[in-house]
């Protein structure tokens, strides 16, 4: 940015390399958060919109506003509320995975071919080993493939909550842009697509090891 | 309360209302900006995606540009913009968010192109060759217009994207309504920041809704149940 100064100076790097990790860390525990809390509250939901199904086009609904509305923007809406906090940037990042999530985890359910379910009650199965054993496990592969996306959503989403002063590999971003320095700039921008990349390969692995028998088609 | 009086006091300001940094300039600013990008980007995008769809070649690419533009994050891309863009001395802010808003808005246009045009019904297609007509009309008059829907809903999702995007060009001293989000950051001026974050949203679902109308508009009747089936891979994702 400077005239002449490379892209990365090797030397800070190597000097920083505690602190980058540091942000690295930060980055997969805010994300971590975000998903984890997102998965609990978006599997009860499911199992809400189950049991009433016409609960789902409010939902859907809400995601298209919601996914509408600029990241940044709702951390913005929720700051004078919240503050510069923790809780800002996940009440934010959690909205947003819910909504992934929820969508994935009713789809899935819904795919369940009828003839099975009537098999599985033919069988005896109450309504929960009915859930737990046929309807949960044969949805698994579309609730991955949604918990992928929402996965590699919030650790885009959590470059940006760097700005709201949550650190994470977003404060590498800012510190460059802010000191006109490429070095941080460029290691926080590629490190947080390379996360996003690596915590996608890892669950289509996990994905491929829990359900075996989709792996022709998936 | 008082801080809704003063969000009120605020967005009622005159002041706030003319000059450069006035709320009309900056929404025009955000608009143009990403007005531009989107044509950009759909000049790129939509030839190849409809070529590939037409001639069958190159899905793969079509296909992985999906997940790719899921990948990329839009903060990232405009940290990796800022070096080229002063390296090609173009100087802060518009070009910049320009060149990072560009490459957010090819994936989803190009995939649902290519997939809109893939998916029409080969036996309609066969059908319109066996009746004579030519590969250019086939295109416009029989696989073009059952692909709209999809189409349009990749270039909806694009344009929001970009407008979404667009907010972040405040950090890299750009205009647009972002401006007031980052300002309002940096002078821990709330009414400031709120009245942004909520023109922001406005725009944003704006662009979302005007979008859904065109879609009701620009697709013929007989074929409007398709719109039905986008498929959840091509769905929007927050930016």
């Amino acid at each position: 940015m400077r005239e002449g100064e490379p892209l990365i100076l090797w030397d800070w790097t190597f000097n920083h390399i505690p602190d980058i990790w540091h942000r690295v860390l930060e980055h997969m525990e805010l994300t971590g958060i975000a998903v984890g809390i997102g998965l609990v509250l978006a599997f009860a939901m499911s199992l809400i919109i189950r049991q009433i199904p016409a609960l789902y086009s409010p939902v859907t609904w809400l995601a298209g506003v919601l996914y509408a509305i600029p990241s940044l923007a709702l951390f913005a809406l929720l700051i004078p509320f919240t503050g510069l906090s923790i809780a800002t940037a996940e009440i934010g990042l959690v909205s947003y995975t819910l909504l992934i999530l929820v969508r994935n985890i009713v789809t899935g359910l819904r795919s369940v071919p009828p003839d099975v379910r009537e098999a599985a009650v033919g069988m005896g199965y109450s309504q929960w080993q009915l859930l737990w054993r046929i309807e949960l496990p044969l949805a698994l592969v579309v609730i991955i493939a949604g918990i992928r996306v929402a996965v590699v959503s919030t650790v885009g989403l959590v470059t940006v909550t760097a700005l709201i002063g949550q650190g994470g590999l977003g404060a590498l971003i800012n510190q460059g842009i802010q000191q006109f320095f490429a070095t941080p700039l460029v290691i926080g921008a590629v490190l947080s697509i390379a996360l996003a990349v690596v915590l996608d390969g890892a669950l289509v692995i996990v994905q491929r090891q829990v359900t075996p028998w989709a792996r022709r088609t998936a | 309360m008082t801080f809704l009086l003063q969000v009120v006091a605020w967005l009622t300001a005159p002041e706030h209302w003319a000059g450069s940094n006035g709320i009309p300039n900056r929404i025009g600013e955000h608009l143009l900006l990403s007005g531009l990008t989107v044509a950009v980007a759909v000049l790129i995008a939509l030839p190849i995606g409809i070529w590939c769809g037409h001639t069958g070649r190159g899905g793969f690419l079509a296909i992985n540009m999906a997940n790719l533009g899921r990948a990329l994050p839009s903060l990232a891309l405009l940290a990796l913009m800022l070096p080229l863009a002063l390296s090609l001395k173009l100087g802060l802010g518009f070009w910049p968010t320009f060149f990072a808003l560009v490459p957010l808005g090819i994936p989803p246009v190009l995939t649902n192109s290519y997939v809109a045009v893939r998916e029409v019904d080969r036996d309609i297609v066969e059908a319109a060759r066996g009746m004579g007509l030519r590969e250019q009309q086939v295109l416009r008059q029989v696989e073009l217009p059952i692909a709209a829907p999809l189409i349009i809903a990749g270039v909806r999702n694009a344009a929001v994207a970009i407008v979404a995007t667009a907010t972040l060009g405040a950090l890299v001293a750009g205009g647009g309504l972002g401006r007031y989000i980052v300002d309002g950051l940096a002078l821990q001026e709330y009414p400031r920041l709120f009245v942004g974050a909520l023109l922001v949203a406005l725009l944003s679902i704006t662009v979302e809704v005007v979008f859904g109308a065109l879609e009701r508009v620009m697709v013929s009747a007989g074929i409007r149940v398709a719109s039905d089936r986008a498929d959840v891979q091509l769905q929007g994702r927050p930016r």
